[in-house]
């Protein structure tokens, strides 16, 4: 029975594809023991499995875009016998969630039934900024911003946390809280990498990285892979679990989307853009939203994201977050699996995977009742993408 | 690890107006933005095309040089070599009146630091040896 109004103007693609399959390595920290692509594969074969699909009929994929898991790889290893589609989608964190409208779209067009997401990563490919210099949408900041001293993602993320400050009174307390919150989901989930509870007076004791960021604003860097499989409705009645219908799915990029320094509101990511357009999609609105998965790289970007969902009024995201909000219980539980910040970086994959098992029921920090959820994604100087997921 | 500058085509008036020295051969680096040579908008960081009028037509100016702060990071510990041991240093993201903004490293002490307050721009060696924009105060 639907809480939400039927009138609304809902997109034809609304429930065209579901969330059939998630799957996940262990996580760690460090260098792992296996290469990216094994992990990858141990990822998306616990994924199909999950659907209960034959590997063999997977016949669309969507790796992440680091090359590390090729779509020829996946033919190898899969034995994959027609596979129609292959993309990667290159908007760095934002890539898995908008991965989901490649996916439904692809699915929509009659072109795919099973679509294959994976990422993952080995923990041996260097430094950050090393890595993101490598990469196009890199290629402003690595000519023009790098030589003056601005290379890692805290380094160009924190003028914009800045001038939220500078705008709004935010303070580096207000991001103490999503910290809190995260590692607080983090130490009662089995595959979190940071499980030890810390306090806003152990992020205030934190050291600076680069102001106002301090170390537990900073997400993790991990090993592991996760995956999600995408299929058509008419193919996922006969899944191994319930799937998981796909509402609406959206990217938003913002403007001057190479360069922060040049956007005209540094407090104003793409997802701005694609927010309302997914809400309208999907016919629902914040308030049926039972649990979220927020793209958390560092914990602005969390409290920035919180507003251009519309979850609040922009600048009152330090206000939002706190007395416990985004843990289990508070009023927007988000990120019930320690997110980026505690569980592990897998570039927001791991996300879509936790909120699917919300949906199912099955979520190590389930959410009682939760039937309708979103999850975000942010990446590389600001690009957005949210789906909404559920029953509604 | 060692970063390779890189010098884009699209940009090589920027980085040889960084690179100008006088008569006598010492550093006379100058900031160069792109004004469009045919509807006059002012754009950074370099492209080839204008996104207000679409043209390529594109002249090569200094900016007035005097802007005002808009947000700042403090960074305590790089990963660029150049920088190792140099921190903590506050790069300044500044407003000029032109309409864009520069990024650069704030040279003068921080005292003070406060969005607004006026930065005059300079093109001095940076730590990689290559000329940059960096921020005195006003």
């Amino acid at each position: 029975m639907s809480r939400l109004s039927s009138g609304s103007a809902a997109s034809p693609l609304r429930g065209v594809a579901a969330i059939t399959g998630v799957g996940e390595t262990a996580y760690g920290r460090g260098p792992a023991e296996r290469s990216s692509l094994a992990l990858q594969l141990e990822a998306a074969l616990a994924a199909v499995r999950d659907a209960g699909v034959d590997p063999r009929d997977i016949d669309g994929v969507i790796p992440s875009a680091a090359g590390t898991c090729i779509a020829e790889d996946l033919v190898e290893n899969f034995g994959i016998r027609d596979l129609r589609f292959s993309a990667t989608v290159p908007m760095g964190g934002a890539s898995p969630v908008a991965a989901l409208q490649t996916a439904q779209a692809v699915i929509a067009a009659g072109i795919c039934r099973h679509v294959l997401l994976v990422l993952g990563r080995d923990g041996r490919a260097g430094n950050i900024g090393s890595r993101l210099r490598q990469t196009p949408q890199f290629r402003v900041v690595a000519e023009f911003e790098t030589p003056l001293g601005a290379f890692a993602p805290v380094e160009l993320y924190a003028p914009m946390a800045r001038r939220h400050m500078l705008t709004y009174g935010t303070t580096s307390e207000d991001l103490a809280h999503i910290a809190v919150a995260m590692r607080h989901h983090a130490s009662t989930h089995p595959n979190a990498v940071m499980r030890k509870p810390i306090t806003v007076a152990d992020h205030q004791a934190s050291r600076m990285i680069a102001e106002p960021f301090r170390l537990l604003d900073c997400s993790l860097e991990s090993h592991g892979a996760a995956a999600v499989l995408v299929s058509a409705r008419d193919a996922a009645r006969d899944g191994a679990k319930p799937p998981v219908p796909l509402l609406a799915c959206a990217e938003g990029h913002p403007d001057s989307p190479s360069s922060i320094t040049q956007r005209p509101d540094l407090t104003r990511l793409g997802l701005a853009k694609c927010a309302q357009r997914a809400f309208d999609l999907a016919g629902v609105g914040r308030a049926d939203i039972d649990v979220a998965a927020i793209y958390d790289c560092f914990t602005w970007v969390v409290l920035c994201q919180l507003e251009d969902l519309g979850f609040c009024a922009k600048g009152e995201g330090g206000a939002f977050v706190r007395d416990g909000a985004l843990q289990v219980g508070g009023r927007l539980p988000t990120n019930t699996h320690g997110g980026l910040l505690s569980q592990a970086h897998m570039a927001g994959m791991n996300h879509i995977v936790e909120l699917t098992r919300q949906l199912r029921g099955e979520a190590a920090n389930q959410v009682a009742g939760a039937r309708v959820g979103l999850v975000t994604g942010y990446g590389d100087m600001g690009d957005g993408a949210l789906a909404i997921l559920g029953h509604a | 690890m060692s970063l390779q500058a890189i010098q884009s085509l699209d940009a090589q008036p920027y980085w040889d107006g960084l690179a100008e020295t006088g008569a006598d051969g010492a550093p006379a680096g100058r900031l160069l933005v792109q004004r469009c040579r045919s509807c006059g908008k002012h754009r950074h960081y370099p492209r080839p095309l204008c996104p207000a009028c679409h043209s390529f037509k594109v002249d090569w100016v200094p900016p007035s040089g005097v802007g005002q702060v808009h947000s700042w990071t403090t960074v305590h510990r790089s990963a660029l070599p150049a920088y190792a041991g140099r921190e903590p240093f506050t790069l300044l993201t500044v407003d000029l009146p032109e309409g864009v903004r520069l990024m650069g490293r704030l040279v003068d002490a921080p005292e003070g630091l406060a969005p607004g307050r006026p930065v005059r721009v300079a093109v001095e060696r940076g730590p990689d040896g290559v000329p940059q924009p960096v921020f005195h105060w006003a």
